[in-house]
């Protein structure tokens, strides 16, 4: 049984069709890596499974729930919340203030401040707790991302690029982090172009290419396919 | 769905109950200034003569309107350039009924606070359901205050363009809040309402729903995506902010006895509950009562000016509006020179 289930999902903007009826099926507990060359209508999907934009046509079920057309909110209470490529924090804010505004969809307010400093613990950024959002270094804003999108409790979660913008050195954390919270029992769907991170982390792999799903399967042998070289490459290669 | 337990994110340790990053003085801290504040202004008018009272409560009445403007626009980034709306709400509720229906403006406080923040949720609820954001949200709540005073000025049951005029009762009573000229009570109850306001104010921006209309003001987009309603969010705010800025509204008539369309639905009242808060800073607990000590004192100085002019003024005797033009210039000069406004931009050293 999928916990995630997109039939036929499909986004037009005046005459651009950006997602073009894609089917996908996520099981429960999967770790899912979406790649694609740029304008292959990868984060269009993701606002369109995270109720951030409504679908032109198609379904979205999520835990057996017809969640099509759902607002961003209630998509997120529901258990299945997105991060942004670019960051998002609320910047008068400290990062503990950050993450515990997530918190409190489930606690109240003393609750929600301890559970934030626990998920500040558990992506190693407590000892910024304190510190202002706007301050952070990149790599600490993917990581509130990460903490804020986690502090919702979620069921599934949506990365938009959290390794775009960090450097060499800081990316093999995050992955290392990321294979931590999947090993928990997290179900992740990642859009990412670090093909060493996809092909670390991802249990299954879909190529987007002009908004369809050019193909779907096991890593190492969706990429072997000449279709998905072309799509990279062109078709010269 | 809804069993948390089984959601696998929550596999982290909680932090110790009494760890010291979890501690948050922030609102005891806030609370002891405001208790010390009100310790120290309610000896003024010990030292105040009457003239120089009279100032005073014109500051405090300052004061509860940019405390109130400053919920909505400060913390909850809804610039509002149409609050005279709802001080004029506040301002002919108590005299429609305490002129027209003998009831005591205390009850009438109560009133034209749920009125006016029944009125504000409506106007920011078409605003925001069409997304007016930034300046078409407060140009539009702008032409609301416009529209209240034209309806005011034609209605006969609100007298038209010839305002209210509060009886003046033969002696003292607490429930019609009526005192003799110069009385101590008519300064202290305006700075008991000023702490009332500041005080929601403070358990407002640390409540859950003060925090959401924070998160939501910072980044509407990343706030939906965590779960919060975004909506809901807004309209407390505004409702918090209108029935405030009504509740100054209400003493206004009452400590005037007399108001007019102009008095409460003027756009330049609508500046004097912006003014304040952006001088003193924007946003902060703080900043809208600083900003009335500055405001307050200097429009009364205007009006002196205004009324017996230098020589080089002469021309200005006898006439309006100088007032708007000082706030405007101070305006300009303050967000140039301290764009966090007084109190913010003293703060901001402070911290580094």
């Amino acid at each position: 049984m999928s916990l995630l289930q997109v039939e036929g999902l499909t986004k037009t903007f005046a005459g651009l069709t950006a997602v073009d009826s894609v089917d996908i099926a996520v099981a429960d507990r999967v770790f899912l890596g979406i790649i694609g060359p740029n304008g292959a209508g990868k984060t269009t999907l993701f606002s369109l499974l995270a109720g951030s934009q409504p679908p032109t046509a198609g379904r979205v079920v999520f835990d057996d729930v017809d969640i099509t057309g759902w607002s961003a909110q209630k998509v997120a209470r529901a258990g299945l919340v997105r991060t942004f490529q670019l960051m998002r924090p609320f910047e008068s804010m400290s990062v503990l203030e950050n993450v515990t505004i997530a918190s409190l969809a489930q606690r109240s307010r003393k609750d929600a401040r301890r559970h934030a400093l626990g998920v500040l613990e558990r992506v190693q950024l407590a000892q910024y707790a304190g510190t202002s959002s706007g301050s952070l270094p990149t790599a600490g804003l993917k990581r509130l991302e990460l903490a804020r999108a986690l502090a919702m409790e979620p069921r599934m979660i949506l990365l938009d690029e959290v390794l775009a913008g960090l450097v060499p050195a800081e990316r093999a954390p995050m992955i290392e982090l990321l294979r931590e919270l999947h090993g928990d029992g997290l179900t992740v769907m990642f859009v990412e172009h670090i093909m060493a991170a996809v092909m670390a982390l991802s249990e299954r792999l879909v190529v987007m290419h002009d908004g369809r799903v050019l193909t779907q399967g096991v890593p190492a042998e969706v990429i072997a396919e000449p279709q998905v070289v072309e799509a990279y490459l062109g078709e010269d290669y | 769905m809804t069993d948390t337990t089984a959601r696998p994110a929550a596999a982290h340790e909680l932090p110790a109950a009494d760890d010291p990053r979890l501690k948050d003085t922030w609102a005891r801290r806030q609370l002891l200034v405001l208790v010390a504040g009100v310790a120290v202004l309610s000896t003024l008018p010990l030292f105040l003569g009457e003239q120089a009272q009279s100032v005073a409560i014109r500051t405090l009445i300052f004061a509860i309107m940019a405390v109130g403007w400053n919920l909505m626009s400060g913390f909850g980034g809804m610039f509002s350039f149409g609050h005279a709306a709802f001080f004029g709400i506040g301002a002919y509720t108590g005299a429609y009924l305490l002129v027209d229906h003998g009831i005591s403006p205390w009850i009438s406080m109560v009133v034209a606070a749920v009125l006016s923040a029944a009125v504000g949720v409506a106007i920011a609820y078409l605003c925001l359901r069409y997304k007016l954001a930034g300046s078409y949200f407060a140009l539009a709540t702008f032409a609301f205050a416009q529209m209240f005073l034209l309806i005011v000025q034609n209605v006969d049951a609100l007298h038209k363009t010839e305002g209210f005029n509060v009886e003046i009762l033969p002696s003292d009573s607490w429930s019609m809040l009526q005192f003799q000229q110069g009385d101590p009570l008519y300064f202290w109850i305006p700075l008991a309402i000023l702490a009332a306001a500041v005080l929601v104010s403070i358990l407002y921006v640390r409540s859950r729903a003060g925090q959401y209309a924070q998160a939501v003001r910072d980044d509407e987009v990343a706030a939906s995506s965590l779960g919060i309603n975004t909506m809901r969010a807004r309209l407390i705010a505004v409702a918090l902010s209108c029935g405030v800025t009504a509740v100054a509204g209400v003493y206004y008539t009452q400590y005037y006895f007399f108001v007019g369309p102009e008095q409460a639905f003027g756009s330049a009242v609508s500046v004097e509950a912006i003014v304040p808060a952006v001088i003193g800073g924007i946003g902060t607990i703080w900043g809208p009562v600083i900003g009335a000590m500055v405001v307050g004192p200097l429009s009364e100085l205007v009006a002196t000016v205004l009324r017996n002019p230098p020589g080089f003024l002469s021309f200005l005797q006898g006439t309006s509006g100088l007032d708007v033009a000082v706030y405007a210039t101070l305006l300009i000069v303050i967000v140039i020179v301290m764009p966090k406004g007084i109190f913010g931009t003293i703060r901001d050293r402070w911290r580094s």
